[in-house]
């Protein structure tokens, strides 16, 4: 505890640098790579069932680019094959666990106690998970109870206190500088890809475990079984929209097209309110937000809160039949026309191929 | 069993269906002669107080339904908006500076006072307002408060001991938990479809009780931790103009290296 204190006090000391010219020579200032010493990165890894989420990876992705020490942190039951598998992240000094199946379902009303001590113990400046359920359930309330104001969903970082993040949907992107000692951060998963677990040998340590008493009883689940790529990281992405007139269509069409292509498959806020498809599969500003190589909207108009989970994709293709959808606007490709036609003949044609 | 007491906070934002458009500075995007609503997470939340007293869906009954927002003067048309839909009463907390000014975590410390003060026993809050896109207060009051969170709700039920059931949108299908009073639920999309405030209900808003405090009446100071250096526009994208059938598309895609 001595020592993190101390390390905070010297970043901040750091910190304070440019601002005031008429500071004395202090230790660090011939030396600005001592910051990079102090400065330390905890990555908080999912785990479900036993097996390492590997998109929760992206938080080591964006430590690197912060610089300074990287640690990862995973609990759950039987946690050690998770663990060591985290722990083959090059340029991972250490991975912390803690095995204890309170922490299976990942309830931030014991998590976060167990983060903070975590956190606490190892005096990282720098907390960072995905911005996924997950994180944006635990993480809030981390940042509470430490007093920081977390920084959500950031798509970029520009030095160790400074983060690109968007706003408004998408329609406008915001630089924030924090002033917290402890930065609590979200990260935009098709922001930083997911470090890849070889090349490295960190240790993987016992965390310490405040066994909380949790106020909340988790009852049960159901999630959406596919053998489809996820809709989050797939390379490719098929996503329908009100157009398709009902589930038995969407399902008629969209699947086998998703399937030519190798695509997960999404849909607008309309196609999953009308019950076309799950909830899971909304891509929107309050749903997923993708940025695949292919994404092919058919029958979506292209309302805002749409644009603001596909715009990043690499190339967007649209099948649409009114030739004004605002979705022909960002399309690097359109087709208009009828889709009950299209998305068959499309269809065919990928598959001979 | 307890008589629920909710409190639910609200926000004033720009409408949904607006285009923001980043300002000249670079500093926020234009506000003045912007349509302004309810965050429609929050219309979700106030439907959904509303709906457990009309519904008569808690044992122990809703005792009270209140409704509070910190913003500029303007704000007070969501709270009136808020008590048309059903609410019984509002708190306008004033900020002089517009509302996206003040952060979540100053936004959660004065809701833990207000849940102090006016005795909730249930804060329901949108999952995340749509213009800062943070999705952080309802969480950050939970864990001030030491409360147990049921995020991104798609049904909430009531049981029998002040047990309280939440289905929650989660990656990948959906999660049920269950906790005690007092606690926190943050609404998503669905859970239920507002309803329109009627123009005699609206009149009657007009003549419930709205009180109107300052930040340093709940011991608040607005004390920003993020400092927005710059706001842009992000990178325009170029639409690629269209094709004349399935074949075009093909070859176009695979032009692009999309295939």
């Amino acid at each position: 505890m001595l020592f993190s204190t101390a390390k905070r006090t010297a970043l901040r000391s750091i910190n304070n640098l440019p601002r005031s010219a008429s500071l004395s020579p202090g230790l660090f200032h011939n030396n600005p790579s001592a910051l990079r010493r102090l400065l330390s990165s905890l990555a908080v890894l999912e785990q479900r069932d036993g097996k390492l989420n590997h998109s929760s990876l992206s938080a080591i992705t964006a430590a690197k680019k912060l610089g300074g020490s990287i640690h990862g942190f995973v609990a759950g039951s039987n946690i050690k094959a998770v663990a060591e598998e985290a722990a083959k992240v090059e340029g991972v000094e250490k991975i912390i666990a803690v095995d204890n199946a309170a922490y299976d379902k990942g309830l931030p009303e014991n998590y976060a106690p167990l983060l903070i001590e975590n956190i606490k113990k190892g005096g990282y400046t720098h907390i960072i998970a995905g911005h996924t359920a997950f994180g944006k359930s635990l993480m809030p309330r981390v940042a509470a109870l430490l007093d920081s104001q977390q920084i959500s969903d950031i798509t970029a970082i520009e030095d160790e206190n400074t983060f690109v993040r968007p706003i408004y949907a998408g329609n406008a992107i915001a630089t924030v500088e924090s002033t917290d000692e402890i930065k609590i951060i979200t990260l935009r998963g098709t922001a930083f890809p997911a470090a890849e677990a070889h090349g490295g040998s960190a240790a993987v340590e016992d965390g310490v475990d405040p066994n909380v008493e949790i106020s909340i009883e988790w009852v049960s689940e159901d999630l959406a079984k596919s053998d489809r790529p996820d809709l989050a990281t797939a390379g490719r992405v098929v996503s329908g929209g009100r157009g398709l007139k009902s589930k038995k269509d969407f399902d008629r069409l969209m699947l086998p097209l998703a399937d030519s292509l190798g695509a997960a498959v999404g849909a607008s806020r309309a196609a999953v309110d009308s019950g076309y498809a799950d909830n899971s599969l909304q891509v929107g500003q309050t749903g997923k937000v993708v940025a695949p190589q292919l994404y092919m909207a058919v029958g979506i108009s292209g309302a805002i809160q749409h644009l603001a989970g596909m715009k990043d994709s690499k190339v967007i293709a649209a099948i649409n039949k009114d030739a004004d959808a605002p979705i022909f606007q960002v399309a690097d490709v359109g087709l208009v026309g009828d889709l009950f036609k299209q998305v068959p003949e499309l269809t065919e044609k990928l598959k001979s191929s | 069993m307890s008589a629920l007491r909710i409190l639910v906070p609200i926000k004033r934002v720009i409408d949904y269906a607006v285009k923001p458009r980043v300002n000249k500075a670079q500093t926020g995007v234009e506000i003045a002669g912007v349509k302004h609503s309810m965050n429609p997470f929050d219309e979700l939340s106030v439907e959904e107080a509303v709906r457990i007293r009309d519904e008569d869906r808690a044992p122990g009954g809703v005792e009270d339904i209140c409704v509070i927002t910190a913003g500029p003067g303007k704000a007070a048309d969501v709270l009136r908006t808020a008590m048309a839909m059903g609410a019984d009463r509002a708190i306008h907390v004033e900020v002089k500076e517009w509302v996206e000014q003040l952060e979540p975590l100053s936004v959660a410390k004065l809701l833990r006072t207000t849940v102090d003060v006016e005795k909730s026993n249930l804060v329901i809050l949108g999952k995340q307002s749509i213009d800062d896109d943070s999705a952080q207060t309802g969480q950050m009051l939970a864990g001030l408060l030491g409360w147990p969170q049921a995020t991104q709700a798609s049904k909430v039920t009531f049981g029998e001991n002040d047990t309280v059931e939440v289905t929650k949108e989660v990656d990948g299908g959906v999660e049920t938990v269950r906790a005690k009073l007092p606690m926190v639920i943050t609404t998503d999309l669905r859970l239920n479809e507002p309803r329109y405030a009627s123009l005699p209900n609206i009149m009657k808003a007009k003549k419930k009780p709205l009180v109107k405090l300052a930040l340093s009446d709940l011991g608040i100071a607005n004390e920003r931790r993020l400092k927005i250096l710059k706001v842009e526009e992000p990178p325009p994208r170029q639409g690629g103009g269209k094709v004349e059938d399935v074949d075009g598309l093909i070859s176009k895609l695979k032009e692009l290296g999309a295939l």
